[in-house]
């Protein structure tokens, strides 16, 4: 398949993990943070650590869209989606991410109208075709998917489509990677930089980390190969003594990011005072909620919600393993009490989350599944 | 940066509790052991409701299966919870299954409800090692389902029953309130006789065999989900639904004693089939991904989904483990068929991790290929 199957081809592959470790210092550990739950996928799908020398570790960020999402604010969607002039609509993997009294699954299992669609623009069809309910869509996910909620509300807003709204869960990137920096002692030798995100914001708001902060980042596309390559340009970086933002996914991010979508963004949200984080707790200036001119379509207006602070439950780890300080499997819970089919914390919901990735895809120790498959 | 509940003092207790979790040797198969006794455990069902996830067949499926019907229904031909029971019955061997088909949308590019019935109950015989003989149907029918849609979907399955060479003996039907169904259900039965000595089963599978795919996988799901329109993806792909019957006489007629077992892969795909010959059999099922015939199509769409085509459903495609000495003649046989052109030969039983499929990704790494909880999620970026 093209554009895909030349970002996978094993020899370049074989060919990369070779200059990655050339560049390896024998005896130093070398540390990086892959930032996107869709990186920690592509790296369980395709077993990219194979290639990878013992002395290179990756610790998964905090980047999975649904596994930051607090469990006070799934209750909350709940409590509007079980009203019975709503149809709830939510993207497919928030569809299984326990809040403090089940998920959406569960909620429909007792009665609420809750769809899975694939855009807001679906959302917003659903509500053009039902006109006496009221559609409310779960937006969730930081600067890569705000823009399309954002351009869907201002259809809304053109078509008077009144019966729309939209239960703000949007958060940004920035402020998660700089509670992570800040954290004493946490070790780490660069990052690869979300890629989708890094679409919308451009490569420009990262430059702190490389001036500030002294670690490389490094923006990567989400085949395997970029990802390899971009390590191998994390190596080049330290070994030249560098720390620069760079661009490895040059392909589909341009440096400056996209204006239009931020415009959208900025027309209709606005940065929230703070925002509670799954497992982080609370980060100022971290997410977004709708502007007051668009409160017809603002659910947190429309609609009387509990909003109460479900504590995480206590024996999850969620928080040490988003900011890459625990490995999923060092967590106490997981794999006992925490499985994908009774998950604890949300990072065993989504594929892209760091425990179910390690769960489904890499639960065994390297040697062992090299010598099974051999 | 430091937020309302003081986001410093985290960071620095998460300090100290990462230094007591250093990596100890040894730590890491300790855990493995824990999971694997956690996975051991009887199966629960501990949703106070059903759920979507619980119709997937993957886990929620599986334990719904155990805690519940097992539970109360246990007796030996149950037991191995195969695609149908196998019991003598005089002088003979007979195979029974039943199946219930609830597709959404009812006519699918490549076949409707009613075929997909017929052969799905043809197939669930099949890959028992019976010959199919007769099949039961049910209707469950809303009230205001147009009349003429009953005449398609039964015109087709009487023309699937005759390719698979059965007859639908009997039948019944039940009408429903408009609302209380979606337009129509429909529930096959069958029986078919053995004719082969020897036994077929998941738990047969030993190291050193070899594992089969009869041709490309995954086109049935896609082109469901592609049929249901929400998707706005065309492509050109019409489901797989097949009677297998004929293809597995071929398979057992050219290399009888040698197969170990036959799956047809439907809900859940073929990864879920090969987690269930893991698990019954004690081995490890190795697959190569690139070996995997998908095609371009499938792959295409999935890409886009952000799903795998190991789990998307077939209804014309069967899973064999076969014994390794025989593959060529096997795949031979396949492959002179008509519904067998695209087999492949995709993996082999290995000894080590028992209960596991490992997948050797096309890009050259390793990785788990596990049972998924419900349906595989579109993810969102």
């Amino acid at each position: 398949m093209r554009f895909v199957d030349e970002y996978r081809d094993a020899e370049k592959a074989r060919a990369l993990s070779a200059k990655i470790a050339s560049l390896c210092e024998p005896g130093r550990q070398y540390k990086f943070m892959e930032v996107c739950g869709g990186h920690t996928h592509t790296i369980y799908k395709h077993g990219l650590e194979d290639y990878l020398p013992e002395n290179i570790t990756l610790v998964h960020g905090p980047g999975c869209p649904v596994c930051v999402i607090p469990m006070g604010r799934v209750d909350d969607a709940i409590h509007i989606a079980e009203r019975p002039d709503v149809i709830m609509t939510s993207f497919g993997d928030m569809m299984r991410v326990p809040g403090g009294r089940g998920s959406f699954f569960d909620s429909m299992a007792q009665g609420a109208e809750i769809r899975m669609v694939y855009s807001p623009l679906d959302a917003l069809k659903i509500a053009r075709q039902n006109p006496d309910r009221r559609v409310v869509f779960m937006a969730i996910g930081f600067e890569t998917t705000a823009p399309s909620t954002a351009m869907t509300v201002l259809r809304a807003e053109a078509e008077k489509i009144t019966n729309f709204s939209v239960f703000c869960n949007h958060v940004t990137i920035i402020p998660a990677i700089k509670a992570i920096l800040d954290s004493p002692d946490l070790r780490l030798d660069g990052f690869i930089g979300p890629g989708h995100v890094s679409t919308v914001i451009g490569c420009g708001p990262y430059a702190f980390i490389a001036r500030d902060y002294r670690k490389p980042l490094v923006v990567a596309g989400f085949e395997p190969l970029d990802i390899l390559q971009s390590i191998y340009m994390l190596l080049r970086q330290l070994a030249e003594g560098r720390s620069e933002v760079e661009n490895q996914y040059a392909r589909v991010v341009p440096w400056e990011g996209n204006p239009r979508a931020l415009t959208a963004v900025n027309q209709v949200m606005k940065l929230r005072p703070y925002f509670e984080w799954r497992g982080l707790g609370f980060i100022s200036h971290s997410a977004l909620g709708m502007r007051e001119r668009y409160a017809v379509h603002d659910a947190e207006r429309i609609f009387d919600i509990p909003g109460v602070r479900v504590a995480d439950p206590k024996a999850c780890q969620c928080g040490e393993v988003l900011k890459g300080v625990l490995k999923p499997w060092e967590c106490k819970v997981f794999g006992t009490a925490c499985t994908p089919e009774t998950p604890i914390g949300t990072c065993m919901v989504s594929s892209e989350g760091a425990c179910a990735a390690y769960y489904n895809f890499g639960r065994f120790s390297r040697e062992r599944v090299r010598e099974a498959t051999r | 940066m430091t937020g309302a509940d003081g986001t410093a003092s985290w960071a620095e207790a998460l300090v100290r509790e990462h230094e007591s979790h250093a990596v100890r040797p040894g730590r890491e198969e300790q855990v493995l052991e824990r999971i694997d006794r956690a996975r051991r455990r009887r199966a629960t069902v501990r949703e106070e409701y059903v759920t979507m996830a619980h119709g997937a067949g993957g886990k929620a499926t599986q334990s719904l299966i155990e805690a519940i019907f097992l539970e109360s229904f246990r007796n030996p031909l149950l037991e191995p919870l195969e695609d149908g029971a196998v019991f003598g019955a005089g002088t003979e061997r007979l195979a029974l299954t039943t199946d219930s088909y609830v597709v959404s949308p009812l006519f699918f590019p490549g076949g409707n409800i009613g075929d997909l019935a017929v052969n799905g109950t043809v197939n669930d015989l099949a890959v028992c090692g019976a010959r199919p003989l007769y099949l039961s149907a049910g209707f469950i029918l809303e009230e205001g389902f147009p009349v003429g849609d009953l005449r398609r979907v039964v015109a087709s399955m009487a023309v699937a029953a005759e390719v698979a060479g059965v007859q639908i003996v009997t039948g019944d039907t039940k009408v429903v309130q408009r609302g209380k169904a979606d337009g129509c259900y429909v529930n096959t039965a069958g029986v078919g006789l053995i004719e082969r000595p020897g036994a077929l089963g998941v738990a047969g599978a030993r190291p050193g065999d070899a594992v089969i795919v009869s041709g490309p996988i995954g086109e049935h799901g896609v082109t469901i989900m592609l049929a249901r329109g929400e998707l706005d993806i065309e492509a050109d792909l019409i489901s797989d639904t097949a009677p297998l019957n004929g293809l597995v006489a071929a398979l057992l007629d050219a290399c009888p004693e040698a197969v170990r077992c036959m799956r047809d892969a439907t809900r859940g795909g073929v990864a879920t089939i090969l987690n269930e010959i893991a698990r019954a059999s004690g081995v490890a099922v190795v697959v190569e991904e690139d070996a995997v015939p998908v095609r371009q199509a499938v792959r295409g769409a999935c890409e886009l989904l952000g799903i795998d085509p190991l789990y998307v459903a077939c209804e014309g495609r069967l899973v064999a483990v076969v014994d390794g000495a025989v593959v060529d003649t096997a795949l031979a046989a396949l492959r002179a068929h008509p519904l067998g052109e695209g087999a492949a030969l995709v993996g082999r039983i290995g000894e080590d991790p028992p209960g596991l499929v490992l997948l050797k990704t096309g890009f050259g790494g390793t990785r788990i290929v596990d049972l998924l909880v419900g349906d595989p999620l579109p993810r969102i970026c």
